[in-house]
């Protein structure tokens, strides 16, 4: 067992496909939400889409990190990368995401900013003992899969006395997300989701039985291989004929009902939540990212510099916030493919590895 | 930003609760932090230098098996 191989073979794919077609009610219409955009990319790269019969339709959803993240925040993280003291440690993702003025983090440390690409917390700790002179900012975005990473640095840090190093914390709740999707004043039409893999694996399928309880969703959680998402909109699909909504876990063999209690127990120790954050698409969501909790305000960033709230307006003609909400495909912007490229990006969907835009350029859907 | 790869665990090093985990034959540090009781040649979720869980073998089995059984539907 591999894990990987076993979860993209063909001939099983093209069986599922058809038993998906026999299984569908030719009469009705299947919109079926994958939140992650791990999960859009599956569904691009792999040709998931055209397995599957015309009337069962992707929407894809906000899952995103890069994606959703406010242009204010990466506007604040330029200002702190100016600052002579401050050495600023982000993951790659966010590198070209358009900031205002058509600014980035790339043309930011190109002008001479110390920005550094690190893969994991542990780097940006090395960074901050190696450089005892500086100022070490770790700019932390994500939802619960890159949380609790994030809570063991700071932890690390604490213990260590290491006291040149900070968070810009940015991190997000997947469970308000998909709140604030099902409560919007004009929702989009959905009839089901694709639950989210990997952090469901932190946060368990639990925290979902609520959705499909109170709005009546079916809900199931899959795994990123192209299989395991064919899998479950069989599932979906099977819930939806049967009148049931439930909470199946397809990804069992990463994902149970509570999660991994120690990660979940490291997010609790570290953090709380804002009383609401603004989603790009989404707009200001009660109780939906964390910051610091006091016991830790040493370690805070936004607290050690005194960082300002930044309001900015995304790039005009960029539909990112209709994409994001699930009301529009990517290829129903103007923008896409002419003016907005993932080399010469004017919204976050197109730069991510995540990002809806990015899948449509990537993966031909533009260019027929 | 969530993506994970599985990784099979070839080494241990307890004192600092890191290990050494085999995708292909690339090898990576991984932090036991979020994890317990690994042992070598277990499979793990690698996500940005950290091990998120283990992977339970039985239960990709069962998965696999519907793939198998949803094709004998398709056959029939």
């Amino acid at each position: 067992m591999k894990y990987i191989s076993e979860f993209r073979q063909q001939d099983l794919a093209r069986q599922l496909s058809k038993a998906i077609a026999q299984t569908v009610d030719p009469d009705r219409h299947y919109r079926l939400m994958e939140f992650c955009g791990g999960h859009t990319h599956a569904i691009f790269r792999y040709g998931v889409q055209d397995l599957m019969p015309e009337n069962v339709e992707f929407i894809h959803g906000p899952g995103c990190p890069v994606c959703v993240l406010p242009t204010g925040r990466i506007d604040n993280a330029i200002q702190l990368a100016g600052r002579q003291e401050v050495i600023l440690c982000t993951y790659a993702d966010l590198m070209r995401v358009p900031a205002t003025g058509r600014n980035s983090l790339l043309k930011a440390k190109a002008d001479g900013g110390d920005i550094r690409m690190i893969y994991s917390t542990q780097d940006a700790l090395k960074i901050a003992r190696e450089n005892p002179e500086k100022q070490v900012v770790f700019f932390a975005i994500g939802f619960e899969t890159t949380t609790p990473p994030t809570a063991v640095a700071i932890q690390q840090a604490q213990a260590e006395g290491l006291t040149n190093f900070s968070v810009f914390c940015n991190h997000v709740l997947t469970p308000s997300a998909m709140q604030a999707i099902l409560d919007a004043p004009q929702p989009v039409a959905i009839d089901a989701f694709l639950g989210p893999s990997h952090v469901s694996t932190v946060i368990g399928s639990q925290p979902y039985e609520i959705f499909a309880e109170r709005y009546a969703k079916p809900i199931v959680i899959a795994g990123f291989e192209p299989l395991d998402v064919m899998q479950s909109a069989l599932m979906l699909i099977r819930q939806l004929n049967e009148g049931r909504h439930e909470v199946e876990n397809e990804y069992s063999r990463a994902v149970t009902r509570q999660g991994n209690l120690k990660a979940q127990a490291l997010m609790q120790d570290v953090f709380e939540l804002r009383p609401q954050f603004e989603w790009r698409g989404l707009g200001l969501i009660p109780d939906s990212a964390l910051k610091l909790k006091a016991s830790y305000a040493d370690f805070d960033a936004e607290q050690r510099f005194n960082m300002p709230e930044i309001q900015a307006s995304d790039v005009k003609g960029c539909e990112c916030p209709a994409i994001l909400r699930g009301a529009l495909k990517p290829k129903d912007c103007k923008l896409l493919g002419t003016v907005c490229t993932p080399e010469n990006p004017m919204g976050s969907c197109m730069v991510s590895s995540e990002g809806a835009c990015a899948a449509y350029w990537s993966y031909g859907r533009v260019r027929g | 930003m969530c993506l994970a790869l599985p990784a099979q665990i070839v080494a241990l090093d307890l004192a600092t609760n890191m290990a050494t985990a085999s995708v292909g034959n690339v090898k990576v540090e991984v932090s036991l932090a979020l994890v317990d009781d690994i042992a070598i040649g277990d499979y793990v979720l690698v996500h940005v230098g950290y091990a998120l869980n283990k992977l339970d073998e039985d239960e990709a089995l069962k998965t696999l098996a519907l793939f198998a059984e949803a094709g004998l539907l398709s056959d029939a």
